[in-house]
């Protein structure tokens, strides 16, 4: 059979330059593009843009907060930056961004030409746009810029009945509901093509147990979207029908439940998180085998994990919401399915360090932000156990411990992954190397920055300081780990601006990385950096998880052990 | 602009404090009636051992975190530290927390182990063009790590689930005292319906003494939207929703105030709805029930009457309240104002009942029965104003009434544009009002 | 280094290859995305139940609309006649069944219709007045959006149909829509039961 399996396909590198042309074109070309490589580019471009935005919002936060009594912001514009900031970090930079490696990715990776619905793809894109530029047009809007406008100021999970019309006069209400309510459109659409692309888009050989890993978790998360993000989208329409039609879902005068909207939020809110982290799984999944030189381990038991945890997280919304009353039974109810999550989760910590176990560990800057991962989203998940244990959780809720809690996931399991991401496939993308040095110079400093803050955020929660508050008095004693807390913010701007200095730099005066710098295993590698519009010369025709392994190693190919 | 010492004037813990541990064991016993709650050993050396254990375990574990607070003595503390609980459910919880730590901390130990020691031993010294032997799988390895974590799931959830039934079914015992609280949009409203009492911002609860185990029971409502009762020492946080009673009980057992503050974001002021809970001894609780169970007097001592006017209680008064406010004889017969012989708090009076206060601020035993602010009637016996953000005198009263949002921006009182002679007078009479 | 080796695995080559078709995933996809709003809708119909504290209660205003019931369901069969049609080719019968479906469809908004007409004129039950309003009006109108989304997609399709723009290579585009109206009447079951059967 050796012989059988000799790779015959092969691409013609000669540069393609003809098609450039003025800079209208060129603005014309990006803006109509259906090509899921542009798109999956204007993702992470939108994404990076929010991250900023939102990122200068939290240091905002950090710096009215470094002190007691601090008066750089009035009350008002500190609701404004907290709703804003969660909001923009979760709907504007984690999921688009994930979407945008998925976009770039899925297809690359299963030797597709292109996403299922390419035009389906670009009004998911713009929808996405449209909603992160109209949930900004918010700070311009109603009184203008000075006063912040109408921007939305009732927390990201927008708690009713504070969002009534009684409550919240204006539209502060009405841009968070709508703009989110556009995005997700948009989201949806990107899931379905997502969905469809891995379903019905495999090039021969690409069976689901040969799924490399990134696009099984891809396709989980996708799933995960359809169920999660509409709760989400009908949750709006009633409150935007009791806004503007004068309907009672919410209104406690007519009988309606604020606690019912609690229960819709969180039905979105909890899958949402796993939303954001599954995809973060997704790139440690590529990565980590890569750099360790091994395939990964127990392959079947991450895809069981990942649909694990795709139907465990729909049952475990409720853990947000402990302190509401809910009887003995239900609390310990959601108390049991919250630890179940952390079964499969462990399974994937587990066979991550079995997959480094052995190997040749290459602390390139793409595995330096893997490793780091691996730690601190053990650490996020036990102060997660922690949290789930309700009795405990009646202290800890509403308190920093959970800021510090969702921060070790957001930022130390997605955002550490995403940037690992951005160094991985950023050769493949531009055709050029990032630059090392300045890619550990910004690895170390983030990892400090990201350690001074969310470590010591942990102890003013288990000190009894409550989320949401722009100043609290010197006498409470958490003075000092605030101050600390800020400081590592200021780490981790410098090191965000270093990393967007050092993407800027190496498109610019990069090293040529090459079809495949990383010498890596899945079938983007075996195309042009960056890929020509068409993806592969040939359709791409496989026999393992690792293609080019096997074709690097024509003796011990992967699929004699598969 | 902070409270100047959050010290109670009448400090009768040092009989208290040592024992506090051991005491708190014997006052449960009520909640051993519940059958879902195994007894608890009685703190014997082993059990005290078994938490010193956990303790350290913890204390090693995480070390910054438990280091960093886990110092914090069980006894009143500006510093709301859940980690030094003085009542009943707040031990119990950290307890439990204890037994989480011990237990996420040993996993953190022997996970985070592994991972420093694959990190430390596989790295590549030099670089090398073989490849590492290519591994898939070993599913007896990945059995056993994925039974140990079911197994230690099921101890955590079975521990957290007795914890649970413990607290939340504890039942109530026939002389625990009963407080109904309401969020307002910044600030708290207290009713002992037994009592018929009405208070603001400053609960008081009695003591609960080994004698005489007397925890406090209270409703939990809100007037407006969700707030979160929240003082860590005592307990952890119960909701306050507008259309759900909620139910949480404290047992206190070391006399002397306790901080806290609103546990759910509840618009502007969130940051400014603070939460001081007074534990008294159980005489000094009775005498300070006793005052409030009076209507107003201004201490000037003149004789300034009150109208009899019927109390309107408001939509969400208790039964029970107007009941004992009806039977009270308080009530004094009205004398007409405008007497002559009116000194700056009888003026005051005369301010704050002919502006717009009286719409919004009840003063029990006068015409002033507005619902929408906090109950005035024993103003003067408050230690701060505005929900714990200042401390109650005559000058930061006049600067709140002058204007509420110099003190706390976006507070629901209107400046009330009196003169500054009104706004002396009126304050003065606040204050008089012991 | 000017060339790259696309990975052709000849042994592969030989064996047949079936994916499913993307459309019909996706149009499944945007059926379990689009059952998790309703679901939500449903919840809070149920949740509500009896709770309404003034103003009609369902039980003094509701009819059980049967005869649109059964046209809804009964154009369930009328488009798979037609999908069966077209797969076969007869675009005639084709043409006549679509037209069925897109007539019953028609006669359930009709009756929809004649309902709130009724509700709002004469009992004076509006999305305002109680619980019971808002969440009859916003499920039974959720679903009957979906409706009219879908009867302008079918009398699009029909038009192509009359103007003989459709043949059997449509068949599976068409399966796909078809799809989409089974979910229309499907959701309909489950309205139909949470308002006027558990409702009432
Ligand atoms: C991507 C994001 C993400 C992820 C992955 C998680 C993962 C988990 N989260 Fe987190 N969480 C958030 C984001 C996330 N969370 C956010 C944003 C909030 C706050 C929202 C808001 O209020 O604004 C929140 C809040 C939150 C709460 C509510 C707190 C409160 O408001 O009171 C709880 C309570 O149970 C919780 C629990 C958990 C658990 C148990 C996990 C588990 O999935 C963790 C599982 C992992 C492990 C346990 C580690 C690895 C396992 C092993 C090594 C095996 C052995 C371990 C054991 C046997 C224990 N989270
Ligand atoms: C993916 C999600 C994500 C990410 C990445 C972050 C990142 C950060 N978050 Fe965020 N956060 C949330 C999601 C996220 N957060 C959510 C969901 C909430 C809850 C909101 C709510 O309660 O409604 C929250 C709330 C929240 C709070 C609590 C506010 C409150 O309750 O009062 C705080 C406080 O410290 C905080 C801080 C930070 C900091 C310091 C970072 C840092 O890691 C950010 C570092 C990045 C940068 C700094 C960007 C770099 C910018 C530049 C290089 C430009 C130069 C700019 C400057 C120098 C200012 N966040
Ligand atoms: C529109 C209603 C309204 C009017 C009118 C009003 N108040 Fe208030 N008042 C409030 C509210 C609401 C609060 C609670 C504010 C907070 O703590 O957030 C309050 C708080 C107070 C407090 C502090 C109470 C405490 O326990 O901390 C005092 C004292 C007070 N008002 C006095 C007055 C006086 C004197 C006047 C008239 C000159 C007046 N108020 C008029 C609504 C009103
Ligand atoms: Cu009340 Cu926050
Ligand atoms: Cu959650």
């Amino acid at each position: 059979m050796a012989d059988a399996s000799l790779p015959i396909g092969s691409l013609d590198l000669t540069p393609d330059r003809a098609a450039e042309g003025t800079f209208r074109e060129w603005l014309h070309g990006w803006v109509i593009t259906v090509d899921h490589k542009r798109l999956g580019i204007l993702y992470v471009l939108y994404s990076l843009f929010f991250l900023i935005v939102g990122g200068t919002e939290a240091m905002i936060i950090r710096l009215q907060l470094a002190q007691p009594n601090s008066h750089f912001v009035s009350p008002e514009v500190y609701n404004r930056m907290f709703t804003m900031h969660g909001t923009t970090m979760v709907f504007l930079v984690g999921m688009p961004i994930l979407f945008g490696f998925a976009n770039y990715l899925v297809p690359l990776m299963i030797g597709a030409r292109d996403m299922a619905f390419p035009r389906l793809n670009a009004l998911s894109f713009w929808l996405t746009a449209f909603g992160g530029i109209m949930l900004y047009y918010s700070f311009i809007g109603g009184f203008g810029l000075y006063g912040q406008g109408s921007a939305p100021d009732v927390g990201w999970f927008a708690y009713a009945p504070l969002t009534t019309r009684t409550y919240s006069q204006g539209h502060a209400v009405d841009f968070w509901a709508l703009s989110l309510f556009v995005t997700g459109w948009g989201t949806l659409g990107t899931a379905i093509n997502i969905v469809a692309t891995t379903i019905s888009m495999r090039c021969k050989g690409m069976t689901m147990m040969r799924l490399p890993l990134f696009c099984w978790l891809m396709l989980c998360v996708s799933a995960l979207t359809l169920i999660a993000i509409t709760p989400l989208t009908a949750a709006q329409v009633m409150l935007e029908l009791d806004r503007y039609l004068g309907a009672h879902f919410f209104d406690a005068q007519a009988g309606g439940s604020a606690l019912i909207w609690a229960h819709f939020f969180w039905i979105f809110g909890h899958p949402e998180v796993y939303i954001l982290v599954l995809p973060a799984f997704a790139i440690a999944n590529e990565i980590i085998p890569v750099f360790s030189r091994k395939a990964m381990f127990g392959y079947p038991a991450m895809v069981a994990a990942s649909v694990g945890i795709v139907f465990i997280s729909v049952g475990v919304w409720a853990h947000h919401m402990f302190t509401v009353g809910m009887t003995s039974a239900a609390n310990a109810f959601f108390t049991l399915s919250t630890m179940i999550i952390a079964v499969p989760t462990g399974i994937k910590i587990f066979n991550w360090l079995a997959t480094m176990w052995g190997g040749k560990l290459r602390f390139a800057t793409p595995m330096l932000f893997c490793t780091a991962f691996v730690f601190q989203f053990l650490i996020s998940g036990l102060t997660g156990i922690m949290l789930s244990a309700s009795p405990w959780d009646w202290q800890l809720h509403n308190s920093y411990f959970v800021v510090a809690h969702f921060h070790y996931v957001l930022v130390g399991s997605i955002v550490f992954n995403i940037f690992a991401a951005l160094y991985y496939w950023y050769p493949k993308v531009s055709g050029r190397m990032m630059d090392e040095k300045l890619g550990k110079l910004h690895f170390w400093l983030f990892l400090i920055g990201f350690h001074l803050t969310f470590d010591f955020m942990h102890v003013p929660g288990i000190l009894g300081m409550p989320r949401w508050i722009y100043t609290y008095e010197p006498s409470r004693g958490w003075g000092t780990w605030n101050l600390i807390v800020s400081i590592g913010g200021i780490f981790q701007a410098i090191a965000v601006a270093i990393f967007l200095y050092n993407m800027v730099y190496s498109a610019l005066h990069g090293e040529e990385a090459g079809p495949d710098p990383w010498d890596a295993w899945t079938l983007e590698w075996a195309t042009a950096s960056p890929p020509p519009e068409y993806n592969f010369a040939v359709e791409p025709v496989v026999s393992s998880r690792r293609p080019l392994w096997d074709l690097k190693h024509p003796d011990d190919p992967d699929w004699k052990y598969e | 602009m902070t409270v100047p010492g959050f010290i109670k004037s009448s400090q009768a813990s040092t009989d208290a404090a040592p024992g506090a541990l051991p005491e708190w064991e014997e006052r449960r016993t009520y909640m051993l009636k519940c059958n879902l709650l195994p007894p608890l050993p009685a703190l014997d050396a082993r059990r005290l051992l078994l938490q010193r254990g956990m303790r350290s375990a913890a204390l090693l574990c995480m070390s910054l975190l438990v280091a960093a607070v886990g110092w914090g003595e069980n006894k009143p503390s500006p510093t709301p530290n859940m980690f030094a609980p003085t009542s009943t459910p707040a031990q119990q919880e950290y307890v439990m927390s204890l037994f989480v730590l011990a237990i996420t901390g040993g996993i953190l130990l022997v996970v985070g182990g592994i991972w420093a020691y694959v990190v430390w031993k596989f790295r590549e010294k030099e670089p090398t063009e073989t490849e590492p032997a290519q591994i898939y799988g070993s599913p007896q390895v990945e059995l056993a790590w994925t039974i140990i974590p079911v197994i230690l799931v099921v101890v955590l959830f079975l521990t957290t689930a007795r914890m649970i039934f413990a607290i939340q079914d504890n039942p109530k015992p026939k002389n625990a005292i009963d407080v109904t609280v309401v969020g307002h949009q910044f600030w708290w409203e207290f009713r002992y319906p037994k009592y018929g009492v009405v208070i603001a911002n400053e609960l008081h609860v009695p003591m609960s003494t080994k004698e005489r185990p007397q925890p406090t029971f209270m409703k939990l409502q809100s007037a407006d939207v969700w707030h979160s009762f929240w003082v860590p020492q005592l307990a952890g946080k119960v909701d306050s929703i507008p259309d759900h009673v909620n139910e949480m009980w404290i047992d206190p057992h070391v006399p002397g105030l306790y901080v806290g503050q609103c546990g759910q974001f509840c618009g502007v002021e969130h940051a400014k709805m603070l939460l001081r809970v007074y534990v008294d001894t159980p005489d000094e609780f009775q005498r300070w029930i006793t005052r409030q169970q009076q209507p107003a007097v201004e201490q000037q001592g003149d004789a300034q009457g009150s109208q009899s006017v019927p109390v309107n209680a408001g939509g969400l008064q208790p039964a029970s309240f107007e009941q004992a406010q009806q039977a009270s004889p308080q009530a004094v017969p009205a004398q007409a104002p405008g007497e002559a012989s009116m000194n700056q708090v009888a003026v005051g009076k005369q301010v704050f009942q002919t502006n717009a206060c009286m719409n919004c601020h009840a003063v029990q035993g006068t015409v002033a029965n507005g619902r929408f602010g906090p109950d005035l009637t024993h103003f003067g016996s408050r230690e701060t104003l505005g929900s714990g953000i200042v401390a109650n005198n005559v000058s930061n009263l006049k600067a709140w009434i002058r204007n509420p949002s110099d003190l706390k921006e976006g507070a629901l009182m209107p400046p009330m544009q009196l003169t500054e002679t009104q706004l002396e007078q009126v304050s003065l009479y606040l204050t008089s009002l012991k | 280094m000017s060339t790259i080796t696309v990975p052709v695995v000849a042994h592969e080559l030989e064996q047949p290859w079936h994916l499913p078709n993307k459309g019909k995933v996706g149009m499944i996809c945007l059926i379990i995305g689009e059952s998790a709003i309703f679901a939500m809708f449903v919840l809070a119909y149920l949740f509500y139940i009896g709770k309404s504290q003034w103003g009609p209660q369902p039980r003094e205003v509701l009819e059980i609309p049967i005869i649109s019931s059964i046209c809804l369901l009964s154009s369930s069969l009328t488009i798979w006649l037609s999908e069966q049609a077209v797969e076969h080719g007869q675009i005639q019968k084709f043409n006549a069944w679509l037209g069925a479906t897109i007539a019953l469809g028609l006669i359930f908004l009709g009756y929809t219709g004649a309902e709130w007409y009724k509700l709002i004129y004469h009992d004076g039950l509006t999305l305002q007045t109680n619980l019971f309003g808002t969440t009859f009006y916003s499920l039974v109108g959720l679903h009957a959006s979906h409706v009219i989304i879908g009867l302008i997609m079918l009398i699009t399709l029909w038009l192509f149909g009359m103007t003989g723009h459709i043949t059997a290579k449509n068949s599976e585009r068409i399966q796909t829509l078809a799809l989409y109206w089974h979910f229309v009447d499907a959701v309909w079951v489950v309205v139909f039961l949470v308002v006027y059967v558990i409702g009432r």
